[in-house]
């Protein structure tokens, strides 16, 4: 078919065109850059909390914007909400189906989220008298990978289908559909001025959205395996990918391309979830190897292990005060480290 | 040190779809390199009471050479790493059905490639049925099944009662085959064969890395999926689980698809791209500036609470008192005012002091408009309107014509985003003129000051 191979040349030139052109601004590396600055401390981190109470897999936890709380989902199908300095369990929701696979909490702290292989986000209000289903959303044609709280009337979804949607909470019903993405999308995450949000997925690829319109605004390649997770830098002009390639990218959003990368030879696991301290300077990466490695983000070194779990880490959060750092696994534990 | 090319390809060429491939690749890798007849693991036939264990090497043996060989500087990261290639079947302790590496002289052996974990081998329970009632015609001591194998059996003579005469053959036709073979071969695919059951059916408590993310399985469309029973021909039994839903194939692109692809990169080759030094920069800057503020790197004042179990540092960051840090901050960037509560106390009232604080209302009035429930929208933004923007308006603010007239239009049929163009042009301003004067202000030095005036009468 002649059309298809003019249409195929035309795509694959465009795209070295702009390989090209990312190439033409690279006029140093970051590990040039960040020669000159001290290396960051060695980082032993303790376990300070183990938290005791989910009896399968931990699949996915989200802390609340207060700091001290945090949801956590489980294949046992509940999601318990934490008063993590404590160690009580403040709610516990059962859900309609076991096969969860992500869970969220509202910046306000009255509503969790919940989805997975139903393909449908729940959303449950924890601050009635007893938790009480505020909604389901049920549009997307695949697993629901992800999901983040703009606010108590908006939320993200990512989903396998491979689009992500915002949904207004009021009428349950989808505003925008991010359509760009060829493969499952597996996670996504929202900018510190909430008006752009990137979504990685199984087709290798990251892309940076608009919000309110819907757009994809950038695409960040490079990987070679699913991005199973996803972070902004917490300036918001880059981000963080981790994949099943075993490496974790930095793509700076303002020379549109990656600008540094975290592997280590010895390195033979995928990277399952991953979070920033405050200031941006260490990388939290949980791996399938039960560890979690902390990386210096400027100069690609690895600065500390935390090694305590008993199976695959699949998810990571730091609070917004950044005085902790709490990681979930498959061995049904939560565990928190400072 | 092993340089793996990170992009896989199957034996057949075909590029690997399982996510966990690269993983394989890269652990097979290193057995290669382990199996080297030069410089890998020294393997030997040892001679025991009666008779000689073949093939094998000891759990020091492995962990010496992956000091030396692999980039590992100590015993805990090799048990590490040994135990993970274990546990995925690569090598196993002869003696145990648990898989781990001990540094010590255990033997262990190495895995037959035909049961390595790429081949994505998804054996069947009527498989395990056929080894298990294989083993108990064997009658050897160290034979003998365990008992979760025992449990095992007993649960499955019950799940396939009917067709045990079937699987019953199967395994008397096995044993016939093996009791052939040479003795010391035997003893060697014995091994290999249990290993492979230890990786695929665990002893209860240890952990299974067979088990796939449920995100991963459902999608897996590897055209190298072994779906072929371990042993002999078709055994028809599908598991019920959400797990083994039919795999969409790949299509490749559509004319429409290479259509879209075109125009969206056509669009994103023009764009304006920053110099790589400029960005590094511009990373390391931000690092540098709140590295004061990450409790990771700077120990916090108060203490951290996970630390210490004294929640001073988070009832002052509710109290209304900034303290001298978080004053600072605030000089970072309009943002870090806005950000913090008592930050947009003090900004708005520094600006009412000046008579000049209706950009700032107006920028917070719009932020509020946008999480009310929908039914309230419409009012309140007829009430933003009215108090800032309609002619004669109390608190007037000065907003370009475009952004106006778009408003204007907006809120004939009200939503959230009605004052989206207003609020980001008095964005602007504030940023440039209302910031700027806040934060050179005697108000905003004395709060700075102030912490350091209170340490100083405490002398």
């Amino acid at each position: 078919m002649g059309e298809m191979d003019t249409l195929k040349k035309e795509a694959d030139g465009l795209k070295t065109q702009i390989e090209a052109a990312r190439k033409a601004v690279n006029d140093t590396t970051m590990a040039a850059v960040a020669s000159g600055v001290a290396a960051a401390p060695r980082v032993q981190l303790k376990n300070r909390k183990t938290l005791k109470g989910h009896l399968a897999k931990i699949y996915g936890l989200h802390w609340s914007a207060d700091n001290r709380h945090m949801v956590s989902a489980s294949q046992d199908g509940k999601l318990l909400i934490w008063d993590t300095y404590t160690g009580n369990k403040v709610y516990a929701v059962p859900l309609k189906s076991s096969w969860v696979m992500s869970c969220s909490m509202a910046p306000s702290g009255n509503l969790v989220a919940s989805g997975g292989l139903d393909n449908m986000c729940t959303i449950v209000n924890i601050k009635a008298a007893s938790p009480k289903t505020l909604r389901e959303l049920d549009a997307h044609e695949g697993y629901l990978s992800h999901s983040r709280f703009l606010s108590d009337t908006e939320i993200l979804t990512a989903s396998g289908d491979t689009t992500c949607c915002l949904w207004d909470l009021e009428t349950g019903k989808q505003k925008v559909i991010y359509k760009s993405h060829v493969g499952d999308c597996m996670c996504l995450a929202v900018s510190p001025d909430q008006n752009s949000f990137i979504s990685g997925a199984c087709d290798s690829s990251a892309k940076l959205w608009d919000v309110r319109d819907g757009g994809c605004k950038q695409t960040f390649i490079g990987h070679t395996s699913d991005i199973n997770a996803i972070a902004f830098f917490p300036s918001g002009t880059a981000v963080i990918t981790g994949s099943d390639d075993c490496t974790l990218k930095m793509y700076d959003l303002r020379a549109d391309q990656e600008v540094n990368g975290y592997q280590d030879a010895a390195l033979n696991a995928g990277v399952t979830s991953v979070s920033l301290s405050s200031s941006g300077r260490l990388i939290f990466a949980g791996y399938d190897n039960f560890n979690c490695n902390i990386w210096d983000s400027l100069k690609a070194e690895k600065v500390g292990v935390l090694s305590g779990h008993d199976n695959r880490v699949s998810c990571i959060g730091v609070p917004d005060d950044g005085l902790g750092i709490c990681t979930g696994s498959w061995d049904s534990f939560l565990k928190i480290w400072n | 040190m092993a340089q793996t090319n990170s992009v896989g390809q199957g034996s057949n060429g075909v590029a690997d779809e399982s996510p966990n491939m690269i993983v394989y690749r890269k652990m097979e890798d290193v057995i290669a390199r382990m199996q080297d007849e030069k410089n890998g693991i020294p393997i030997r036939t040892v001679k025991s009471f009666l008779s000689k264990i073949p093939s094998v090497f000891s759990g020091s043996d492995i962990v010496q050479w992956m000091i030396k060989n692999l980039n590992i500087e100590d015993q805990v990261e090799a048990l590490h790493l040994g135990t993970l290639m274990a546990a995925h079947g690569y090598f196993f302790p002869i003696s145990d059905h648990v898989l781990t590496l001990k540094d010590d002289g255990t033997f262990y052996r190495f895995q037959t490639p035909y049961f390595w974990p790429s081949n994505c081998w998804e054996p069947e329970n009527t498989d395990y049925a056929v080894y298990l009632c294989k083993r108990t015609m064997q009658n050897k001591a160290r034979l003998e099944l365990a008992d979760y194998e025992a449990e095992s059996l007993a649960r499955l003579q019950r799940a396939f009662a009917r067709k045990w005469e079937f699987i019953f053959m199967q395994a008397e036709a096995q044993a016939k085959v093996d009791k052939k073979r040479d003795k010391i071969e035997r003893k060697i695919l014995d091994s290999q064969e249990r290993a492979f059951w230890d990786v695929h059916r665990p002893v209860p408590g240890c952990v299974n890395t067979t088990e796939v993310d449920i995100k991963k399985s459902s999608r897996m469309k590897n055209p190298q999926k072994t779906r072929k029973s371990v042993y002999g021909p078709q055994n028809d039994v599908r598991t019920h689980s959400p797990t083994h839903t039919p795999a969409q194939e790949a299509k490749p692109a559509t004319e429409e698809q290479l259509q879209d692809q075109i125009n969206y990169w056509g669009g994103q080759l023009d764009r304006h791209r920053l110099k790589m030094s400029k960005v590094a920069e511009s990373l390391l800057a931000y690092t540098e500036q709140y590295v004061e503020y990450d409790p990771f790197i700077t120990p916090t004042d108060p203490s951290n609470p996970w630390i210490s179990d004294d929640t001073a540092v988070w009832e002052l960051e509710a109290s209304k008192e900034p303290g001298q840090q978080r004053v600072k901050r605030w000089a970072f960037g309009i943002n870090e005012v806005l950000k913090d509560q008592v930050g947009r106390e003090q900004f708005l009232k520094f600006l009412e002091s000046e008579f000049s604080s209706e950009n700032l209302r107006f920028w917070l009035a719009v932020q509020e408009v946008k999480k009310r429930p929908i039914r309230e929208v419409p009012t309140r933004v007829q009430e933003i309107w009215q108090e800032f923007l309609a002619s004669g308006a109390p608190s007037a603010i000065n907003v370009d014509s475009k952004s106006y007239d778009k408003t204007t239009q907006n809120v004939k049929d009200p939503g959230r985003y009605a004052f989206e163009d207003a609020q980001d042009h008095i964005f602007k301003l504030m940023k440039s003129d209302s910031y700027s004067r806040f934060i050179r202000s005697s108000a905003y030095q004395e709060l700075l000051q102030a912490k350091k005036k209170k340490s100083k009468n405490l002398f």
